[in-house]
């Protein structure tokens, strides 16, 4: 589904990312983690054509990304932070969003699933994050894209949300989806990761299964699992 | 592109902004008519307007914009959209409202005058058209400083430097540099000086109309047949098209490798 | 009145029966205008009839009444002077005269008054020509509604449509002349009357007078001349409801005033000039209810001026209102309508509260650096005419009027 070889990205005397390679196969949840700063957003951002890479190549089902901009046809994308213009009402920017795609969609569905029916005619300035972060969430899943790139879902989303999104998660897995996520929450990781994708110092530094991560560092929980990591050397 | 550029648009046509600059013409326009009753007058006073308000309000409308729609331009970055679309749809939607403002705002005053029968129509078109030019030209150069600074206060800081370095501190070294080498044969210095800065290719299109009579009293061949034949007007609109294209096109250039 | 004794008394000796009109044409007894005056006696008519006399230095040495019946064409085939006049009260009427000779030693004129009292020359139609009318030494006559069409190109090669050399009491009345030299040109002439004449297009000037006093300028319009009308060494004269209009050019003006003395000049419209008026040593003139409108520069004062008076003007829209190359003025300008003043009138008496100053440091920057004039109407210039006018230093600091007025005159 995806591939990245040799990227290389340095935003001024910082190197983020640096040789970078990685292969995900279709279908199944993959988590990115990695301390902050290890360049997990710029590796999703390299993927989704919004960060430029110094070097090396990106290919989303086999097509290369450089001076292409179609394959993204094939990718929803949640962001992390919920900006969006603030004069527009929410169904006006569900509106556009449908008419910039010019897909099917199923937002209906999305809206009563997180109850924003009463948020429709509002401005998107006047919305409370949690409620910014449920519209986000709407305009990534709304449409049947193969690949879904999910970043920080759980931002601001409060206990009954987070359930609704992580079945929602459950259900586009089970469409035979492939989902690229990054979380700072463990907990959320490991109810719905397959794969761990760890960066550090821009690098994969390991990439496998929760199980074979536990072992690896001999730790029970993925939490400490996480945390050892690092000191672990890499053998993966 | 076009999508972007609607969304854009309909997005500045509700904001306040576009309409307070509208008011501002209106009003300019009827108070500079009815009040005064003198069309040349009005002309005189709104050729000074346009060459200083309109360039600053361009600047500083284009930056505020920018960076007011960063999260928009973010949210279509990950959309199925070509990029350069993206930048210039918005820049379009930005200059396109601004410059229907102004056009509408000063012209509906001058038609309910009676502006049709007046023969001051050219000298008014021509304004118009060089306000149209100066709103491209100025939201083009502010995008661009925009799109190079992520940090909003230096991103103004630098548009309002732009502005006054072209509106004043440039004329004030042009006429030093006349006046300390006026030794030497200037026509073409001058003239060349004239083409660098937009404000005053623009003044000079104006001039053009309005001081002719003035501009001739020169003895310099060079100025004689850049003011006195059509070789001025073409030679100053097309400097005024390149002003506009080539910011645009650095525009789309610096779009392309910019990261978000 | 004096043309109309002359006319009644000619009129009495024909009907008395002294006087015969000797008929001119191909088929006549008479076939050239020449014979004609030649067997004409005094005061008799010679009556032209329509078609082409090639014929030149015609000498009228008699008193003669010359009339052309529908223009006839007298064509003068580049050979020299057309018609020469030395005798008093000579009438010529009505004839289309062509291909006057050019020289370089001879002024060659169509028509040459010399040294002759009560002349009339009217209706006349000069084309390709070097000199048109030439009025010498000659006095008390009328030169009324002729049309001077030249098609000159060089200065050197040219001649003067209208010219007057040292004659008195003349008028010259509604003439057209275009294309030629100098328009109407005037030396050691007093006492002469020019007034709703149209001199447009010329090589030169539209008019041009030097050593000439106590001359009358009424209602003539002078259009895209040359370098406009100038108007040098002269006293007394009288400039009124002219209009001087798109004089452009280097050194081109609507008027050009050199030590000209207690003039008078009122009532003119300067519009669209260079230069609306020039004026170099000149003393005690009044300018009153002139209109100046899209100059460049409305006047211009160069060298020294002394009490010149500018009253109930109107200066509108020019780039330039005022310029002055020195910090000396002993000019007074009062009660003029200045359409840059930006003044208010609280006590509503239809003078501005503050003075205007009409003389911006920009100009003062342009006499001295003409490249600068590119930065006309710039806000960097606005900014810096705006602390001269706060507190002058470059210009003179008690050239202002006191009174300007809210309202423009009529």
């Amino acid at each position: 589904m995806i591939q990245v070889e040799n990227l290389y990205k340095k935003f001024g005397k910082n190197e983020v990312l640096s040789g970078l390679n990685l292969t995900i196969d279709k279908g199944g949840i993959f988590a990115v983690l990695g301390p902050n700063g290890s360049g997990k957003t710029t590796l999703i951002k390299s993927i989704l054509g919004m960060v430029v890479p110094n070097k090396g190549d990106v290919s989303v089902s086999g097509i290369a990304i450089k001076k292409n901009w179609k394959y993204r046809q094939e990718i929803d994308y949640l962001p992390q932070i919920a900006n969006f213009p603030g004069n527009l009402k929410v169904k006006e920017l569900i509106r556009m969003i449908k008419d910039i795609r010019q897909r099917p969609s199923d937002e209906q569905t999305l809206i009563e699933l997180f109850k924003l029916d009463s948020f429709l005619d509002k401005k998107l300035s006047t919305l409370s994050g949690g409620t910014r972060q449920k519209v986000n969430i709407v305009l990534a899943f709304m449409f049947d894209c193969p690949l879904l790139i999910l970043d920080e879902p759980t931002t601001g989303l409060d206990p009954a949300s987070l359930i609704r999104l992580k079945e929602l998660i459950k259900k586009e897995k089970a469409n035979g989806k492939t989902i690229l996520i990054t979380s700072h929450i463990m907990q959320f990781v490991a109810e719905v990761a397959d794969e761990i994708i760890y960066l550090l110092e821009g690098k994969i530094y390991f990439k496998g299964s929760i199980e074979q991560l536990k072992k690896k560092t001999d730790q029970t929980d993925l939490e400490h699992a996480i945390a050892a990591i690092a000191t672990t050397p890499a053998n993966a | 592109m076009l999508k972007i550029l609607k969304y854009s648009f309909y997005d500045l046509i509700r904001s306040r902004w576009s309409y307070v600059y509208f008011l501002f013409y209106l009003l300019l326009g009827f108070v500079l008519l009815f009040l005064n009753n003198d069309v040349s007058k009005a002309v005189i006073t709104l050729m000074n307007i346009i060459i200083v308000l309109v360039p600053l309000i361009g600047t500083i409308f284009g930056v505020m914009y920018y960076y007011n729609s960063k999260e928009f331009i973010e949210l279509l970055l990950a959309q199925p959209i070509k990029r350069s679309s993206i930048f210039l749809g918005q820049y379009l939607g930005v200059a396109g409202s601004l410059t229907l403002s102004l056009v509408l705002g000063l012209g509906i005053p001058f038609v309910l005058y009676g502006l049709f029968k007046s023969d001051a129509i050219f000298d008014f078109s021509l304004l118009l058209v060089t306000g149209a030019f100066l709103t491209l030209i100025f939201t083009a150069l502010s995008f661009n400083i925009a799109l190079s600074n992520e940090n909003k206060i230096k991103g103004f800081g630098y548009a309002v430097l732009l502005w006054l370095f072209m509106a004043v501190i440039y004329d004030g070294l042009f006429l030093m540099s006349l006046i300390i080498f006026k030794e030497y044969p200037l026509d073409t210095f001058s003239l060349v000086a004239t083409m660098f800065n937009p404000i005053d290719l623009s003044r000079t299109l104006i001039l053009l109309k309005l001081d002719i009579s003035a501009l001739l009293g020169y003895t310099g061949a060079v100025f004689k047949q850049f003011f006195g034949t059509d070789k001025g007007l073409f030679i100053s609109i097309f400097m005024l098209v390149l002003w506009t294209v080539i910011p645009i096109w650095r525009l789309s250039y610096k779009a392309k490798r910019q990261d978000f | 009145m004096r043309y109309f004794l002359i006319f009644f008394i000619s009129f009495f000796i024909t009907s008395m029966g002294w006087s015969r009109t000797l008929p001119i044409c191909s088929d006549c007894t008479i076939q050239s205008i020449t014979e004609g005056v030649s067997m004409a006696s005094d005061f008799d008519t010679l009556l032209i009839k329509k078609g082409t006399y090639k014929e030149f230095n015609i000498l009228i040495d008699k008193p003669l009444t010359l009339i052309g019946l529908n223009y006839p064409i007298v064509d003068g085939e580049d050979q020299g002077e057309i018609i020469r006049i030395v005798s008093d009260n000579v009438t010529i009427d009505g004839l289309f005269i062509i291909n006057v000779g050019t020289s370089y030693t001879t002024d060659y004129a169509a028509i040459r008054v010399v040294k002759s009292e009560h002349f009339m020359i009217k209706n006349v139609v000069l084309e390709k020509l070097f000199f048109g009318i030439y009025l010498e030494k000659s006095n008390n006559g009328k030169v009324y509604h002729n049309k001077i069409i030249g098609d000159a190109v060089d200065e050197y090669n040219s001649g003067n449509g209208i010219q007057l050399w040292y004659c008195k009491n003349v008028e010259v009345e509604k003439n057209i002349v275009q294309h030629v030299r100098d328009g109407i040109y005037l030396e050691f002439s007093d006492n002469i009357v020019i007034k709703d004449n149209l001199s447009t297009d010329n090589l030169r000037y539209g008019l041009h007078f030097m050593f000439s006093n106590d001359d009358i300028y009424t209602n003539n319009t002078f259009e895209n001349n040359g370098a406009g009308v100038a108007v040098m060494f002269s006293k007394r004269i009288k400039m009124i409801g002219n209009t001087f209009r798109k004089n452009w050019g280097t050194a081109a003006f609507g008027m050009l005033l050199k030590e000209i003395n207690d003039a008078e000049i009122s009532g003119n419209i300067f519009e669209e000039n260079t230069i609306g008026i020039n004026i170099e040593g000149s003393n005690r003139i009044r300018y009153e209810n002139n209109s100046f409108l899209k100059n460049g520069w409305a006047v211009k004062v160069l060298g020294a001026c002394y009490e010149n008076t500018f009253t109930k003007n109107n200066f509108l829209y020019n780039s330039f209102d005022i310029s002055y190359n020195s910090k000396l003025n002993d000019n007074v300008f009062d009660q003029n309508y200045w359409s840059e003043y930006t003044g208010y009138d609280l006590d509503k008496n239809g003078i501005g509260d503050i003075p205007y100053r009409p003389v911006k440091l920009f100009s003062y920057i342009v006499n001295k650096t003409p490249e600068t004039i590119v930065l006309l109407r710039s806000l960097f210039m606005d900014i810096i005419d705006f602390s001269e006018k706060v507190s002058p230093v470059f210009t003179p600091d008690n050239l202002l009027d006191k009174n300007p007025l809210m309202m423009k005159t009529l």
